[in-house]
């Protein structure tokens, strides 16, 4: 263990300083170049590390997943269609559609609602009062899926009837009279898929709150000040001056969010793996891989999850773009 | 004359506070609401922690038979406490060994993109090359790019290489997915550094080289470390990654030891899944809490921009 730990730290710093050398090579092959050259080329051996981990990590296999996807399970023959066909029609396939876009309708809006409501709130409080509560919606940020299904666990827990809950939300329901519910397997209105939700809502809030809290605070006082003049209420005042100058921190947050949300999977994975009709399509891609050993059809999910990020792609650049030329 | 503009000079400001204050307080308007929905807010947070924190110290049959919450009208439940689950989740469920692992991983995949990153930043923010909107353009839109599509393609090479399952393997493909983010982080951050200072540097004939590694990279410090804090928090957290490139075994990270050595397993007590789900928890938090401002400053000023 200790040899373990100090293989890490010689790595850190072997690694550091392999990239130290790297970057001071190719400095000195750029000054060699006769004159202009030299800065010609240099900024391109600037990036070129950086971009050869890009190609060969996202770019390279972004094409070679779009092949797989038109090729048989273990990648030896072309199928056409067929994985696509196939999966598009199986109705577990649709169910797992429907749970994930479900998700991506529930879970941005929650969460930036929640992270302005507490980032406009918090405001309100004394200084060490803003901090503590902050801090505590922040905290979950740091802890993994994993740590959050153990954690969520213990809410969540049932027990049959007659026993006592262990878990905290069968304990509530029990003592007011109820029969104790397993909550995760209520498939019925995906009630279950909501449980799963509330565990990223609670991960994800702290983030949205953060970025809106800065932003709120960015307001200038001035514009409150003319508002409230004019005889507006508070509520006016929020949604019609403090909401319009945030909006595009409001937007920042939702796509931010829903881009973690369609890539959803450890939640899942940890508490049901897809069972009860919880399924989400990263779950799915996971268990086409290493529980079916089928490729073809974990790629055509890739691909079918790469197409719809498109469309955030190009709002991404367009807005950026936007922000620079602003600059 | 003087003597009023005087008085209206410092007037103003004095004003100026005073409404600040009443709007900061605001005590007659909001005070007992957003104290209350606050509270809420966080007690409901908080919770679930607290019990998970609570339960891991708790003998099995407590932890089995009754609800944490028990402890607060059972005193003596209070008393057969100990840090026995925690020995047990260390040792007998190989979690010690999954700790370092995680350390073996995140420490390298962490710290080795940062200076890679910070030379592609440089040249973006400091140089003028041909193509180098269309390059920065195009890792914008990689940041949006979900790594699943890196999985197949690349699992495939790992087994050609029969590297798979070693921690070079999972080093290279975090330093790959998390480069664009790195990338747009640091060159947003080094775009706000005085470009005076860098042509004055230039002026005096400092090299782009020198530049960088004595006035650039010591002044990006507060956007290398949020960087540096997000990718670590990242790579301890992560599953998927793991499970694909790592699996379970010798070399597992915590996340993957936490569900297949404990949480997978339905002998063990919910006593013994607590405390590896708390141990799990216990860096990426202390992390977190020491090195919060860093963070927060470094997510708002890559985002927020009105």
């Amino acid at each position: 263990m200790v040899l373990k730990i100090l293989n890490t730290l010689i790595t850190v710093g072997v690694g550091v300083a392999a990239a130290v050398v790297l970057y001071w090579l190719l400095n000195k092959i750029a000054e060699l170049l006769p004159g202009p050259w030299e800065d010609r080329v240099k900024p391109y051996l600037y990036i070129l590390p950086a971009y050869a981990a890009l190609v060969f990590y996202l770019v390279y296999p972004a094409v070679q997943t779009v092949v797989f996807s038109f090729a048989n399970a273990q990648s030896t023959a072309w199928v056409g269609w067929d994985n696509y066909t196939k999966l598009l029609q199986s109705s577990s396939f649709q169910d797992t559609l429907f749970n994930t876009l479900l998700w991506m309708i529930v879970v941005p809006v929650v969460v930036v609602a929640l992270g302005l409501a507490m980032a406009v709130l918090a405001d309100r409080l004394n200084p060490t009062w803003e901090k503590t509560s902050k801090t505590i919606i922040f905290l979950p940020m740091a802890i993994s899926a994993v740590g959050a299904g153990v954690v969520w666990g213990l809410v969540y827990n049932y027990r049959p009837e007659g026993r006592e809950q262990i878990g905290l939300q069968n304990a509530i329901i029990t003592a007011l009279g109820f029969d104790p519910v397993a909550w995760l397997q209520i498939s019925e209105f995906h009630v279950n898929s909501f449980f799963l939700m509330i565990m990223l809502m609670w991960a994800q809030v702290g983030f949205s709150m953060v970025l809106l809290s800065a932003a709120v605070k960015g307001v200038p006082d001035d514009t409150l000040e003319a508002a409230r003049i004019d005889g507006a209420n508070e509520r006016a005042i929020f949604f019609q001056v403090v909401v319009p100058q945030i909006w595009g921190t409001v937007l920042t947050v939702y796509v931010t969010t829903l881009i973690g949300v369609m890539k959803i999977f450890d939640i899942v994975y940890v508490m049901t793996n897809g069972g009860f009709n919880t399924n989400v399509v990263g779950n799915e891609f996971f268990n086409q891989l290493f529980s079916n050993f089928n490729n073809g059809a974990a790629a055509a999910i890739v691909v079918m999850l790469m197409l719809a990020t498109v469309p955030i792609m190009f709002y991404q650049v367009r807005n950026f773009r936007r922000e620079e030329s602003m600059a | 004359m003087t003597s009023t503009q005087t008085t209206m000079a410092a007037a103003t400001p004095t004003e100026k506070t005073r409404r600040r204050s009443s709007r900061e307080g605001q005590p007659q308007k909001a005070g007992w609401f957003a104290r209350i929905v606050v509270f809420i807010l966080c007690f409901l947070w908080i919770v679930p922690v607290v019990g998970l924190f609570l339960t891991s110290f708790r003998p099995r049959d407590d932890a089995n038979e009754t609800g944490w919450w028990t402890m607060f009208w059972t005193p003596s439940a209070w008393s057969r406490l100990s840090l026995d689950n925690y020995v047990t989740a260390w040792n007998d469920a190989d979690l010690g060994r999954a700790f370092v692992n995680s350390l073996a991983i995140a420490l390298p995949a962490t710290f080795i993109p940062v200076l890679v990153a910070a030379f592609a930043a440089y040249a973006f923010a400091f140089m003028e090359f041909p193509g180098r909107n269309f390059l920065f353009l195009a890792v914008v839109s990689l940041l949006v790019v979900p790594n699943y599509i890196a999985f197949v393609p690349i699992l495939r090479i790992y087994s050609d290489l029969e590297i798979a399952g070693t921690f070079p393997a999972v080093w290279l493909a975090h330093i790959g997915f998390g480069m664009s983010l790195a990338i747009y982080i640091l060159r947003n951050y080094m775009a706000t550094l005085p470009r005076s200072l860098i042509e004055s540097a230039k002026i005096d004939g400092a090299s782009h080289f020198q530049t960088f590694f004595r006035l650039v990279l010591p002044m990006s410090v507060p956007a290398l470390a949020a960087f540096a804090i997000f990718q670590f928090l990242w790579v301890w957290n992560d599953l998927l990654v793991a499970l694909i490139f790592v699996g379970p075994g010798e070399n597992a990270p915590i996340t993957v030891a936490l569900r297949n050595n404990l949480m997978g397993q339905a002998g063990a007590g919910q006593n013994l899944v607590t405390a590896g789900g708390f141990l799990s928890m216990i860096l990426p938090i202390a992390v977190f809490l020491v090195m919060q401002r860093y963070f927060v400053r470094g997510l708002t000023a890559g985002a927020v921009k009105g």
